[in-house]
């Protein structure tokens, strides 16, 4: 006999556990959508086209940057190192706007010397055992000393941020779509795929779940460590440009207030901070979020501190509310 | 000399030489530190007691900082709100103490340092409770005592009692020692050294070296994850305190000190991995970085150089670190 599932199983406590646990992008979805209601209750009007975009302009540089903690979460790691690099590329692409090569020469080196910092951060994880939370610290101390270095020698030279990176940060199509999408759907599909199709992407869920298992198996986790520090920090540098055109600014600490944020966004998402579990579809749901749940309290009228601490119980909600659902399968 | 004394002095003898090997790191370190203020000396010969002077209430507050941090990761936590709520204490501090009187001024200091002790041990309760990780616990909370802080004061202000200002600076006994040094030595001495001999300190350092095995030999694992939350709070709020002390206001807005009291911790010999190190390791490595970036000025270097040289620093003893756990494991 095939059992027949029965009619009031949605009523069941196990089944939402069970949803959460397994789909937890759906609860995510419907607490995104309860809070644009909300919003559109406490300012009737307030959700049309325009809006949206804005919402989402600000969240994908977020959700990219938050990419780069999921990915790093996933193998049981963090990388603090992806404010400090952002800012440093927005930064050196700003000062290069009046080199020869222009726009296209200063994306070259910033995302050069993104790669760079990555790949020190991945040798130091894979191949040195460096706990990830030093060595990206570590890293982003660097960056930002190398970065004021460079600011000084550049101070002659004038620089601004280049008219092609305003347009890619704030520009839309027909008011709606942002430029910004061009960017990130395209990032946004090889991620998803990366982690579910490819041997790189479940590698890295193996890494995370268990590295003994995992080095048994044969995957040579330093060679995954080194590519994923290396992705992070693109993935960081293409987030500093974006920021960097949204904003219209260039400085060497640009991005720092993002960085919190874009771990609270991933743990938000599902991802869990201890390795093995989680993906990038919760994070950009999570990033949409967090973008609404800002926008909703300025639109309550409250003020930034009552923001900050509300920010923070909701993550410490969230958190306990998966760690109860999986803990108890 | 008789057997039993001689027994009794090998006795000694040995435990100094226990002592001393528990300690390598922070021995080495205070040898290091020597090196670096001769080093200092002679590219500066005009460093002298204002300068020593100045070092002991710079590094205060990140002294203490990282004091808080040592104790939440030798139990095998992390504590990602330290910034946040020295932030708190030192605004409730300067907000209490204006334009009040000085022995006023003593009852503020106590509810600060009680209400240190009530956040740490909120974060504690919450890690405890809601058995979400520490890390993510802690950076939740780091947003709200943030904005709690900016409720008590929306912008920079209030004041400070004199006397403890008068802690912060100035010297004690000899002109070379400076009265912040004595505080930070005392304070930590008078609070740490009894909690490390007795049941909760080693209950600390099991949980963090080992915690299934701590719990099967019968440590309330929950209670003293608390707990080591909780002193993690009253630092910090001595961290806050001598923020105040130091500058006369407080400012609402967290420093840097949440993440170079991690750094400060894994330099003074503390393992990120739990249940090794002490606290006294990281309050010299806060020193020594202080000096090595007075240094590079000194030398006509870039300071931004001193940040990058604090970065590589700190990569390089850990990878140094792991390399030779990594050889002992294969031998």
């Amino acid at each position: 006999m095939s059992a027949t599932p029965p009619a009031n199983r949605w009523l069941r406590v196990d089944a939402w556990r069970g949803l959460l646990r397994d789909r937890p992008i759906i609860p995510l979805v419907g607490l995104l959508v309860l809070l644009v209601v909300v919003i559109e209750l406490a300012d009737p009007g307030i959700v049309n086209p325009e809006w949206a975009s804005v919402i989402l302009r600000a969240s994908v540089p977020l959700a990219i940057l938050a990419g780069c903690q999921t990915l790093t979460m996933l193998t049981g790691g963090i990388d603090l190192s992806v404010a400090a690099v952002a800012s440093m590329a927005g930064f050196v692409t700003a000062t290069l706007v009046n080199s020869p090569g222009g726009v296209i020469e200063g994306i070259a080196v910033a995302l050069v010397a993104a790669a760079l910092a990555g790949l020190l951060n991945g040798i130091g994880v894979g191949v040195f055992r460096v706990h990830p939370l030093i060595m990206t610290l570590g890293m982003s101390f660097v960056v930002l000393g190398l970065a004021n270095v460079w600011q000084l020698q550049m101070v002659q030279t004038g620089a601004g941020v280049p008219s092609s990176l305003r347009t890619l940060g704030t520009g839309t199509f027909l008011d709606v779509l942002p430029y910004s999408l061009v960017v990130f759907v395209p990032l946004m599909l090889l991620i998803l795929l990366g982690l579910r199709r490819t041997g790189f992407g479940r590698l890295l869920y193996a890494i995370g779940d268990n590295p003994v298992a995992a080095r048994l198996s044969g995957a040579r986790a330093w060679q995954v460590l080194i590519a994923l520090y290396v992705i992070s920090a693109l993935m960081a540098a293409i987030a500093g440009l974006l920021i960097t055109g949204l904003t219209n600014t260039a400085s060497v600490s640009l991005v720092d207030t993002s960085l919190l944020p874009a771990v609270a966004a991933a743990v938000i998402g599902g991802t869990s901070i201890l390795g093995g579990r989680g993906g990038f579809g919760g994070t950009i749901v999570g990033a949409l979020i967090l973008t609404v749940l800002t926008a909703l309290l300025t639109v309550l009228g409250l003020p930034e501190p009552t923001r900050q601490v509300l920010f923070g119980a909701i993550i410490v909600v969230v958190a306990a509310a998966y760690t109860r659902v999986t803990a108890e399968s | 000399m008789t057997a039993a004394a001689i027994a009794s002095r090998q006795r000694t003898l040995d435990s100094v030489v226990a002592t001393a090997r528990r300690n390598t790191w922070t021995i080495g370190l205070l040898g290091f530190l020597a090196l670096l203020l001769a080093f200092t000396k002679l590219i500066q010969p005009s460093y002298g007691v204002a300068a020593v002077q100045g070092l002991g209430i710079g590094v205060l507050p990140l002294a203490f900082a990282a004091v808080a941090q040592g104790v939440a990761v030798i139990g095998g936590g992390i504590d990602l709100s330290i910034g946040s709520m020295m932030a708190l204490t030192s605004v409730v501090t300067a907000t209490a103490m204006q334009g009040q009187g000085e022995e006023f001024g003593v009852a503020v200091v106590v509810a600060v340092l009680l209400l240190g002790l009530a956040l740490g041990a909120v974060n504690g309760a919450l890690i405890v409770i809601t058995r979400v990780p520490d890390i993510v616990v802690t950076l939740a909370m780091s947003f709200v005592w943030a904005g709690v802080a900016l409720l008590v004061r929306a912008a920079p202000g209030g004041g400070a009692s004199h006397w403890l200002m008068g802690l912060a600076t100035g010297s004690f006994a000899n002109e070379w020692v400076p009265k912040a040094a004595v505080v930070l030595v005392v304070t930590v001495a008078i609070i740490w050294i009894p909690i490390r001999g007795s049941r909760l300190g080693l209950s600390i350092y099991a949980i963090g070296s080992n915690r299934p095995a701590a719990f099967r030999s019968g440590v309330a694992v929950g209670r003293t994850r608390f707990l080591a939350y909780a002193l993690t709070g009253l630092f910090a709020a001595f961290a806050g305190l001598s923020l105040t002390a130091s500058t006369g206001i407080g400012t609402p807005v967290p420093g840097p000190y949440t993440l170079e009291s991690v750094a400060a911790v894994v330099l003074g010999g503390v393992s990120l991995a739990g249940g090794r190190g002490g606290v006294f390791g990281p309050i010299v490595a806060v020193v020594v970085l202080q000096l090595i970036a007075t240094d590079m000025t000194f030398l006509n270097m870039d300071s931004n150089l001193a940040l990058v040289a604090q970065g590589v620093i700190l990569i390089g003893v850990v990878m140094f670190g792991s390399l030779i756990q990594l050889r002992r494991a294969r031998a």
